[in-house]
């Protein structure tokens, strides 16, 4: 594994706490127990008949997605609102980059306006460590999705249902199936599963959908579905996009299924309690037929829910950590 | 102008020359080694003790960014940060605006260049029309206004048969054609070698195929056309291996590697800084031990600095959005010094393919320093330090070397006799 040192301390205030969400990527097994517990509270408050606490009052958030999302977008919104936190949306995939502006001025633009924290999501690898390290350090950023890169609310919220649902991590077995190569969500579940003690991770895929060096996630790759599912307590199933169909990484989305799709056939080969999860949105027919997708295993819609509460432990950990770095900075000064 | 340098170490790898002897310089040229000539007076006394004084480097990719990119750089602005770092003769790449692909813009280029006059500046032409790889640049008139050499740098040929004509058309007349072997196809989107670095950042990968693939159609194809080929930019270990049992079986073609690439690895890359972004990529500790090695067992004739000067804006943004390449002319010397350091190379050989070697590849006269030879001279201080980014003078931003101190520093660099950088 790669010590990703500057991760860790972009992340993290000088007393160790959360000051923006980049990645699982240098964060310990207390911290994402942290954000589990918190989460766990957290949705507490979408029970009620009230779903508002008031940790972010007078706060502006402000969600800037380069890239086209719905459910990230919205849960995002709707956890900065259960916080009462104001929030802005910023579509900037049809604003400003395709005015000229470059990323470095959009955001300096929107930390003038007094945001004081921002959802990014951005097509390129490291965007939001970008915009950490080099444009507002200041404002706390959590990352809604960087290119290939990592996706760690959608990891801790698949940790959250797995959490839910299993209670522990050590003595599972979690498969993960499908794009590898391209995702953020593989590659933000690999880590995290790994650091909340989980000893069995399996990637099932082609090899021409699985990356090079692989290796150092710990995870055992498999080629073949019915052999990686074998017996597993979970199983992740990731999103095939359409474009992948160019390019030769696979034949035809009718191929893909046969040799990976999910079936209620070959989830009985996993345990008879496993569960099935999915980030979405899912392509019934592709990489997971409708009887599992709604059958009684799947948790699908679970994990929607609880990301809401991941988001909300996330911003409130991440907004409290940079008061805090203030603080401490103040205090320095004096 | 009349001058004695005295009291240096004396080394010239032509001539393995490595001694304490005194340097007469008269009319620009070396007049003698040694005692002076009878009659002779020098105007102007050098004291170099402690110091050394060896061939002036020969840089084979240095980009000057003029025309066309005057927010990267100028012709006066690199070649001065050029002579800075030692350098007194370098080739510029074609990649221009507009290419260099007609004598006009050589002509231009040399003009300002010995306007300047911080180095000799020997242009590469482009290969094709616009590097567009249809249709061939005229090569010949090219050639006739100054360009050494001629290279389509990373850009694509419409086909290997247009390729393939346009080695035989440089072969007829015995040009030279500078190789950067990148399969288009395996390198396309790519932002990192493709290896354990680049899966966990996410970044799209460039494998080792994408060089080796088209090295091996390169190499045959320079084969069957009888070209005169150098390979440059070589990143991987596979490739120097090919080069090397190429020489082996007898063709007769140089290469080199860029400072940087045997210096850093992928793994610079973990901050995600774009000040790593260059292209070809850097590769695994490895590929670059094997660049190393390839440089001390002289399968690799030159070290090139492949000074890629660029205005900050284009570094401050994500690294998939930042433009490819490493300001370091300037450093050159002190750079290539840490081989030394490492105890890769003596003295005497790393300035072998910092000047000899990369002049017999583009078979210019530079790189001696003998009797009659050009006053072409770098004079440095071993013993000394540089701190990179102190002095800088290119207006390239983009140094990832900044703030850390170097073996070495150049105290004076003199072109044609005339001192054209001291410190």
């Amino acid at each position: 594994m790669l010590a990703l040192s500057t991760a860790q301390t972009l992340q993290l205030n000088d007393q160790g706490q959360l000051r923006h969400y980049l990645s699982i990527d240098g964060l310990s097994r207390e911290l994402l127990t942290e954000i589990l517990d918190t989460a766990d509270s957290f949705l507490e408050v979408g029970a009620r008949s009230v779903k508002k606490v008031p940790l972010l009052r007078g706060m502006t958030v402000c969600n800037v997605f380069f890239e086209n999302s719905t459910r990230t977008r919205t849960t995002f919104e709707l956890a900065a609102k259960r916080l009462s936190a104001d929030v802005i949306n910023l579509d900037i995939s049809t604003s400003s980059t395709s005015k000229g502006e470059s990323l470095f001025d959009t955001l300096r633009n929107l930390e003038a306006m007094a945001a004081d924290m921002f959802v990014v999501r951005h097509g390129d690898s490291g965007a939001a460590h970008f915009i950490a390290e080099h444009v507002c350090p200041d404002v706390a950023v959590i990352n809604a999705g960087d290119g290939r890169h990592s996706h760690p609310t959608q990891g801790m919220l698949d940790m959250l249902t797995i959490r839910r649902h299993k209670g522990d991590f050590s003595g599972l077995s979690v498969a993960i199936v499908g794009d590898i190569l391209h995702s953020r969500v593989a590659r933000s579940d690999m880590l995290a599963l790994r650091t909340l003690g989980c000893t069995d991770i399996r990637v099932i895929a082609p090899k021409s959908l699985i990356p090079v060096g692989i290796e150092q996630y710990g995870v055992r790759v498999f080629h073949d579905l019915a052999a990686g599912l074998k017996d597993v307590d979970v199983v992740i199933m990731l999103r095939l996009q359409k474009e992948r169909m160019q390019g030769g990484l696979l034949p035809s989305e009718g191929e893909f299924f046969r040799l990976y799709g999910l079936t209620q056939q070959r989830l009985a080969l996993a345990k008879p309690d496993a569960l099935v999860m999915h980030p979405g949105p899912i392509n019934r027919g592709v990489e997971i037929e409708s009887a599992v997708a709604d059958g009684a295993q799947s948790v699908i819609l679970n994990q929607v829910t609880y990301g809401i509460a991941i988001r909300m432990a996330v911003l409130a950990m991440a907004m409290s950590g940079q008061k805090t770095q203030r603080q401490l900075d103040q205090d320095s000064e004096v | 102008m009349r001058m004695t340098l005295k009291g240096a170490r004396v080394i010239d790898p032509a001539s393995q020359l490595d001694q304490h002897v005194s340097v007469h310089l008269q009319d620009g040229h070396i007049l003698a080694l040694g005692n002076a000539p009878t009659g002779f007076t020098a105007e102007r006394m050098l004291d170099c003790s402690g110091l050394v004084i060896a061939p002036g480097l020969v840089d084979l990719s240095c980009a000057l960014r003029e025309p066309g990119f005057g927010r990267k750089g100028n012709i006066a602005s690199e070649t001065l940060a050029a002579a800075a770092g030692g350098t007194t003769s370098l080739c510029c790449p074609p990649f221009t605006r507009p290419a260099l692909d007609t004598p006009a813009v050589a002509e231009l280029i040399l003009d300002r260049a010995r306007e300047a006059g911080h180095a000799k500046v020997f242009p590469l032409g482009a290969l094709s029309k616009g590097l567009a790889g249809e249709q061939l640049s005229e090569l010949v008139s090219l050639r006739d206004a100054g360009c050494v050499a001629f290279t389509n740098g990373l850009s694509q040929f419409r086909n290997t048969r247009v390729l393939r004509r346009a080695l035989e058309y440089a072969a007829t007349f015995d040009l030279t054609v500078v190789f950067v072997s990148q399969d288009h196809d395996l390198a396309d989107g790519g932002l990192a070698h493709e290896g354990p670095t680049a899966a966990f950042l996410g970044l799209p990968g460039i494998p080792e195929t994408a060089e080796t693939v088209a090295l091996a159609r390169d190499l045959l194809l320079v084969e069957q056309t009888g070209v005169r080929a150098h390979f440059s930019q070589l990143t991987s270990a596979r490739g120097v291996e090919m080069i090397a049992q190429a020489q082996a079986r007898g063709l007769p073609v140089t290469a080199d590697v860029a400072l940087y690439q045997l210096i850093l690895t992928d793994e610079a890359l973990n901050s995600f800084s774009g000040l790593y972004h260059v292209q070809p990529p850097l590769r695994s500790n490895a590929d670059r031990q094997a660049l190393r090695e390839a440089v001390r067992a002289g399968v690799v004739q030159a070290i090139a600095s492949h000074h890629q000067p660029h205005e900050g804006d284009v570094k401050r943004a994500p690294f998939g959005a930042t433009e490819p390449g490493i300001s370091s002319a300037e450093l050159f010397l002190p750079l290539a010094m840490t081989l030394v350091q490492d105890g890769l190379l003596e003295l005497p050989e790393l300035l072998k393919r910092l000047s000899l070697g990369p002049a017999q590849a583009m078979r210019l006269s530079a790189g001696k320093l003998g009797v009659g030879e050009a006053a072409d001279l770098v004079i440095f201080d071993p013993q000394a330090t540089t701190l990179a980014g102190e002095q800088w003078f290119s207006k390239g931003e983009n140094c990832p070397f900044h703030g850390h101190c170097l073996p070495s520093t150049v105290r004076y660099t003199l072109v044609d006799g005339h001192i054209s950088f001291q410190r």
